[in-house]
């Protein structure tokens, strides 16, 4: 039996939004740890999340 | 001449419009419609049609109700093709597809947004897979993305060449829009250039980080007014912004940045011999992954927001209509913030890539 | 990926090429450049206006400072000279107290010498001149007493009988 491609978009998007929900919430809390480093961290989140959505975007596109 | 004050006016007039303008434009298209399966073939095919390139600047199209025939208003384009020769004639020749455009000897037909040459019949012949055989002649047509992308350059000079010389005028204060532009100005150069370039190296990519930056923001900001431009959704486009972060990280790169692909300081031997294709890999990815960002976030924006504006046409009743009303509301919101976070994004990382190139470190020479 | 490539327009991306690359040399040139030099500028004469705030308020501290000490060296130049004033006037009312003292003793003891002298002197003549008195005296008497031979004869009778033999 063969599996749609479409199963293989869902779990990249699974696996993409765990990601982004990670860096995101990991990010929130280092911001309430250290409110004055809220700049830095958020550079470093945009780019974290950047790069796993550029991921995300080519398995997408390769299905 | 702009002044300042009319350009001023004319981008608040053209943010307000966004909304209701959108709407109405769907309106006078979708509304003879009364069969459902129907309606939703359209709107898919409508939705795709919106994310391609057009030959005409297509500012609404219905059909009328008593000819039955299909009205479009807009701007014809020129279009400007490679076929053993230049060829140059307006887009209205075209006919939206409709009709053989015949220009000297050759014949021309769009079809699915692409022009084919075609007979004088204007025959379409197809493969096994459904995609046509016909020849396709090299395209430069100005078509509405370009003018869109000529319309963006020609604001930016006008704008950041008046911030320009306000400071010569009002001793080095700006002066006029350019006050709302300069701390955006000052922004990439303190909070992207200088963190991620360093003090040493970042003014030569300034030009290019700002260029990148605002060309890549007024672009998707005008993808969301009601003219409904998908310039940076666009492939061509994204690709070739993507091409010159490439470039201009490979050629300004130092010897330090070539030594971390191909022989990585720090690690064991034989680690390095299998680091080094990935690292080449990287060095194709990172611009590759920038592309389809950029590409699939301004596409996958325009498709949610005109799928639930078109959601408004399949409900057809208060309480769902208004719903998709306030989600389409929404999302236009959020498609704001995502405008300018693509825009921040891909300058970001570019200026990264910048980074890295520039990067000389010490450490591995002892 | 198919899909992708499909939709890549070569004429698009030349256009788009053409233009950003013009876009960004125009803007580079006539706007960036001024632009970044003109903050550049901004920010540098803002930082040189506080750092010469800065230096003044510094020279301004320093004299301050130097006021202070000079003050208080002053002050305390003079309550030195002022305890060495009053150690000297003490030393010399002393020394000149002592001085006085042994002058006066001195003096008294010169005094009582002479004084004791003097009544050595006044004794001596006294004496001499009491002798003298005292013979004149005894002569006037003897010559008074002796005058006639009866008297002499009693005198003498009287000494014998009160000389005593022993």
């Amino acid at each position: 039996m063969e599996i749609p491609a479409i199963v293989g978009a869902g779990l990249i998007v699974i696996g993409v939004g765990y990601g982004i929900g990670r860096i995101g919430g990991s990010a929130m809390e280092a911001i309430g740890r250290q409110p004055e480093a809220t700049a830095k961290i958020q550079t470093a989140m945009l780019i974290a999340a950047a790069l796993i959505e550029g991921i995300g975007f080519a398995a997408l596109f390769a299905v | 001449m702009f002044t300042l004050r009319s350009s001023k006016q004319l981008i608040l007039t053209l943010l307000c419009a966004t909304l209701s303008f959108q709407s109405f434009a769907k309106e006078t298209k979708d509304a003879h419609d009364s069969d459902g399966a129907d309606l939703k073939s359209e709107i898919k095919a409508y939705i795709q049609h919106h994310l391609q390139d057009s030959y005409d600047f297509n500012l609404l199209s219905y059909t009328d109700e008593t000819t039955h025939k299909k009205v479009h208003v807009g701007l014809p384009l020129p279009v400007i093709l490679w076929d053993n020769g230049l060829q140059v004639f307006s887009s209205s020749k075209l006919h939206h597809g409709e009709s053989v455009a015949h220009v000297g000897d050759n014949y021309y037909k769009l079809y699915h947004g692409k022009i084919y040459k075609t007979n004088a019949a204007g025959e379409i012949s197809y493969d096994d897979h459904h995609h046509p055989t016909n020849v396709k002649p090299l395209d430069f047509s100005i078509t509405k993305s370009v003018v869109s992308i000529l319309f963006t350059a020609l604001l930016m000079i006008l704008l950041f060449q008046s911030l320009a010389r306000s400071y010569a005028k009002n001793g080095l204060i700006a002066q006029g829009i350019g006050r709302f532009f300069e701390p955006i100005v000052i922004y990439i150069r303190d909070e992207i250039a200088i963190p991620n370039i360093g003090e040493k190296h970042y003014r030569k990519y300034m030009s290019f980080l700002l260029t990148l930056f605002f060309f890549v923001w007024f672009l998707n900001i005008l993808g969301l007014t009601p003219l409904g431009i998908n310039v940076t959704g666009n492939i061509a486009v994204t690709f070739c912004l993507a091409t010159l972060t490439f470039l201009i990280t490979n050629l300004t790169a130092k010897k330090d940045y070539w030594m971390h692909i191909f022989w990585m300081p720090g690690v064991p031997k034989l680690m390095r011999v299998v680091l080094a294709p990935i690292e080449l890999l990287g060095v194709f990815i990172k611009p590759f992954s920038l592309m389809i960002r950029l590409y699939a976030n301004i596409s996958a924006g325009h498709i949610v927001l005109m799928s639930l504006i078109s959601l408004i046409f399949i409900f057809k009743n208060w309480l769902g209509s208004s719903l998709s009303f306030m989600l389409a509301f929404a999302i236009s919101m959020i498609e704001i913030l995502v405008a300018l976070l693509q825009a921040y994004i891909f300058t970001m990382l570019s200026a990264l890539y910048f980074g890295m190139a520039a990067e000389e470190h010490d450490h591995e020479h002892h | 990926m198919e899909k992708l490539i499909g939709e890549f327009s070569f004429g698009l991306f030349f256009w788009q090429l053409f233009i950003f690359v013009g876009l960004l040399i125009f803007l580079a040139k006539f706007a960036w450049k001024p632009i970044l030099n003109a903050v550049d500028e901004r920010e540098n004469s803002i930082k040189d206006a506080l750092k010469a705030a800065e230096d003044a308020r510094n020279e301004m501290a320093q004299l301050q400072s130097d006021n202070d000490r000079i003050l208080k060296e002053a002050r305390a130049e003079r309550e030195a000279l002022l305890k060495e004033a009053k150690a000297t006037s003490n030393n010399l009312i002393a020394e000149a107290k002592a001085q006085a003292q042994e002058q006066a003793e001195k003096i008294l003891a010169q005094a009582q010498e002479e004084i004791a002298a003097e009544k050595r002197n006044a004794i001596g003549d006294l004496k001499k001149q009491i002798a003298g008195i005292s013979i004149d005296i005894a002569e006037t008497l003897l010559q008074e007493e002796l005058k006639d031979q009866d008297k002499q004869l009693e005198m003498i009778a009287k000494r014998v009988e009160s000389a005593e033999i022993q």
